[in-house]
């Protein structure tokens, strides 16, 4: 299965990575594919986690077609 | 109905919330209006601001926005809700987000439109990155309010 990684703003620049795929043999949980998006880089408290463009904790399980997104703090408004 | 609109060139906040009622609204229907109009300041913490850009995540964004339209709609007895808000870069002196909310009575209309930049300002994906000097960086959390 396949599922879609995201970042934005400080947490893209700092990965240097905007986008990838993650291929899996499983659903993942939000904190799975960050640290295998990511090579388990740590995980800042701040971090925001969204699946399918909802707002999503890090338990919570991403399966194939999904698309997870990490951020730092919104700053919108 | 409820609308958002995401504009990466300046607008209008006053043109954009006539615009809305003239297209939307029953004359008659509303007795209130209230509207809350966002603009970049030349100052943040202390610090000179040259030039704003704005990020945001395409469909979370507007999804989130909606969201926080529908839940003002529910909880606030209102007749329609409006939001704009600016992506890409931004200058001095220019609007970056414009909400509105019109309802038969004042305290529905006030309450729902604190409702709306509060929940934007924690839940829609933007985040600002400034400019000061030739120096940028992103700002980390928003002011208090």
């Amino acid at each position: 299965m396949t599922i879609t990684v995201k970042f934005f703003a400080s947490l893209r620049e700092s990965l240097n990575m905007s986008q990838i795929e993650l291929e899996s043999d499983g659903p993942l949980s939000v904190r799975q594919v960050w640290m295998s998006a990511t090579h388990n880089a740590p995980f800042a408290p701040n971090t925001l986690c969204a699946i399918n463009h909802e707002h999503a904790n890090i338990e919570q399980q991403a399966v194939n077609g999904d698309e997870v997104a990490f951020f730092p703090p919104v700053t919108g408004g | 109905m409820m609308a958002i609109s995401l504009h990466d060139a300046p607008f209008n906040p006053w043109a954009l919330i006539t615009q809305h009622q003239d297209t939307h609204l029953a004359p008659g229907s509303y007795g209130a209006t209230a509207s809350f109009v966002g603009t970049m300041r030349d100052f943040n913490e202390g610090q000179s601001v040259t030039t704003l850009f704005l990020e945001h995540y395409p469909g979370m964004t507007e999804k989130q926005l909606h969201l926080i339209q529908d839940e003002a709609v529910k909880k606030w007895e209102v007749l329609d809700v409006f939001i704009a808000h600016r992506i890409g870069e931004v200058s001095i002196a220019e609007p970056i987000v414009v909400t509105a909310v019109w309802a038969p009575h004042r305290a529905a209309a006030f309450e729902a439109n604190r409702f709306l930049m509060e929940a934007l300002k924690t839940r829609a994906p933007f985040w600002k990155k400034e400019t000061h000097a030739n120096k940028s960086r992103w700002v980390d959390q928003n002011t208090p309010g």
